[in-house]
């Protein structure tokens, strides 16, 4: 059994994923138009979920078009890689004590490698259409990316440091008594500012800013093959969310004054719901800055945020070694 | 017995993709081979027992210095024009040279190997002991590669500078 569990667990991931990304963008709309006083999708079925059969069955009935100027290959491969990718990530998810596929000793950096690996996705495909608007998200997003990753890896740094180390068992491990949302607040906030701008989600979409680029670098895309992009940033979503309720907020644990009366799991798809209902409200609530706001807000304010952080928690882990 | 599979597999794999990458006219085709390559290599150093290593492969090689390279190419926009350029830089005639002399060095590679007797024996190496070996007895290194990333920053900023300043006086003349 103990031998099966991981398969069995990698099957359900993958359903899952793609089934749970596909509520999410039901879930998504309606949340948001709670929020903006107003009903979304809410036709078909209770409460409008019969919303998310009518919207695959319609991605899957276009035409399978690639454009006669696109790079062919690049274009068909571009969005396999990113749904890839962050499929790929939940393998080092820590779901429950013994709900995982892999725990591996460098599992936070396997984490940040493969959504470093999702930006080829965009990238590929902006530069395949061959359509300039296509290439302008394209380029966007690889600096954005390259640039974000850069603080998603050194916010994580406080979190090692504390944990002494990769894997993440270790770190939900280290957070039984306290979490580190509390110590390592500032890791948290960089954390998820990153993580925003790694799934090119709203507020940072700027890749697919539709008011100035069309549709940025999926403008060339139709059918499944767009359904492959939108299911890779609904999978980086909840991918980033696991990440944060793992590394921040104890993962399996139970909060600290309620205690462990209810199974792990629940605690742990419990925050990550949380989070996910955070990320909506961001949506909802953020505007999206200028191209030339984002990068200066990376390098000028996050990156000497987490070079701080670092610092003072390097310091108060020497301090408190010396003070024992 | 596994392990030794799978390592053939990405041996092959990494072997494969490297021909690819250097044969390749379409320089974006070429990177992709290249970034399978390097994904290879990123398996072959997680079955020798180098995680650490595997890991930063993929974060750095594959993940960051890989992307530039595209972004660059993005950038440049050569289209058709480079696919026939490189087609003509690519001759036979050109490459017989390179691949008899490596050919030879490979030759000689695979004498040296065989006459090493037995495995080599795996012992994983942990992302602890490899930083306690970086800031032990390769300190040094460490730091000279810190001061040649220093001088590739303050190079960059300098470029950078030098076009604000130009942009600025345009302005000032303007008004």
């Amino acid at each position: 059994m103990s031998e099966l569990m991981p398969v069995l667990l990698a099957l359900t991931i993958l359903i899952g994923g793609v089934a749970g990304a596909a509520v999410l963008t039901w879930f998504e709309r309606r949340l948001l138009g709670v929020w903006q006083d107003r009903y979304g999708p809410n036709r078909l079925g209770p409460l409008g979920i019969g919303q998310v059969a009518a919207d695959m069955i319609k991605l899957l009935f276009k035409d399978d078009w690639v454009p006669p100027f696109a790079d062919r290959l690049v274009f068909i491969f571009a969005p396999t890689a990113i749904v890839v990718a962050m499929m790929m990530g939940f393998a080092v998810v820590p779901f429950a004590p013994d709900m995982m596929i892999i725990d591996v000793n460098i599992g936070l950096l396997f984490f940040l490698g493969m959504t470093s690996l999702a930006v080829y996705s965009v990238l590929l495909g902006g530069l395949a259409s061959n359509n300039k608007y296509a290439l302008l998200g394209g380029l966007r997003s690889a600096a954005q990316m390259v640039s974000y990753e850069v603080f998603m890896g050194l916010s994580l740094i406080g979190v090692v440091m504390m944990t002494g180390s990769f894997s993440l068992v270790d770190i939900v491990e280290a957070q039984t008594d306290v979490w580190f949302c509390f110590s390592q607040i500032l890791g948290l906030i960089v954390f998820i500012i990153a993580g925003i701008a790694e799934s090119h989600r709203l507020p940072f979409d700027l890749p697919e800013a539709e008011h100035e680029l069309t549709a940025g670098f999926h403008t060339e895309y139709g059918g499944m093959k767009f359904a492959m992009f939108m299911l890779g940033e609904y999978l980086g979503l909840m991918l980033i969310s696991c990440m944060i309720v793992t590394l921040f907020f104890g993962g399996w644990h139970g909060p600290m004054l309620i205690g462990e009366w209810l199974p792990p799991f629940f605690w742990f798809s419990f925050k990550v719901f949380v989070i996910i209902c955070f990320f909506v409200l961001l949506r909802a609530a953020i505007p999206r800055p200028r191209y030339d706001q984002l990068m200066s807000l990376g390098w000028k304010v996050m990156l000497p945020i987490t070079l701080v952080n670092i610092l003072v928690t390097g310091a108060v882990l020497l301090w408190m070694e010396g003070v024992a | 017995m596994l392990e030794i599979v799978f390592f053939y597999i990405a041996s092959t794999v990494a072997l494969v993709a490297t021909v690819m990458a250097m044969t390749r006219a379409n320089a974006i085709h070429a990177l992709i081979y290249l970034i399978v390559s390097l994904l290879a290599v990123a398996v072959i150093f997680f079955l020798i027992g180098a995680p650490f290593a595997a890991a930063l492969e993929i974060v750095i090689y594959a993940g960051a210095i890989m992307v530039l390279f595209v972004f660059v190419i993005m950038m440049l926009n050569l289209g058709e024009k480079g696919d026939k350029q490189e087609r003509q830089w690519l001759q036979p005639s050109i490459w017989a040279g390179p691949a008899v002399l490596s050919a030879v060095l490979l030759i000689e590679l695979v004498m040296v190997i065989s006459q090493t007797n037995g495995p080599v024996s795996v012992t994983a190496v942990s992302a602890k002991e490899v930083g306690l070996a970086l800031f032990g007895p390769y300190v040094l290194a460490v730091e000279i590669a810190s001061m040649l990333l220093l001088a590739g920053l303050v190079g960059s900023f300098h470029l950078g500078r030098r076009y604000l300043e130009r942009d600025n006086l345009e302005k000032q003349g303007g008004q």
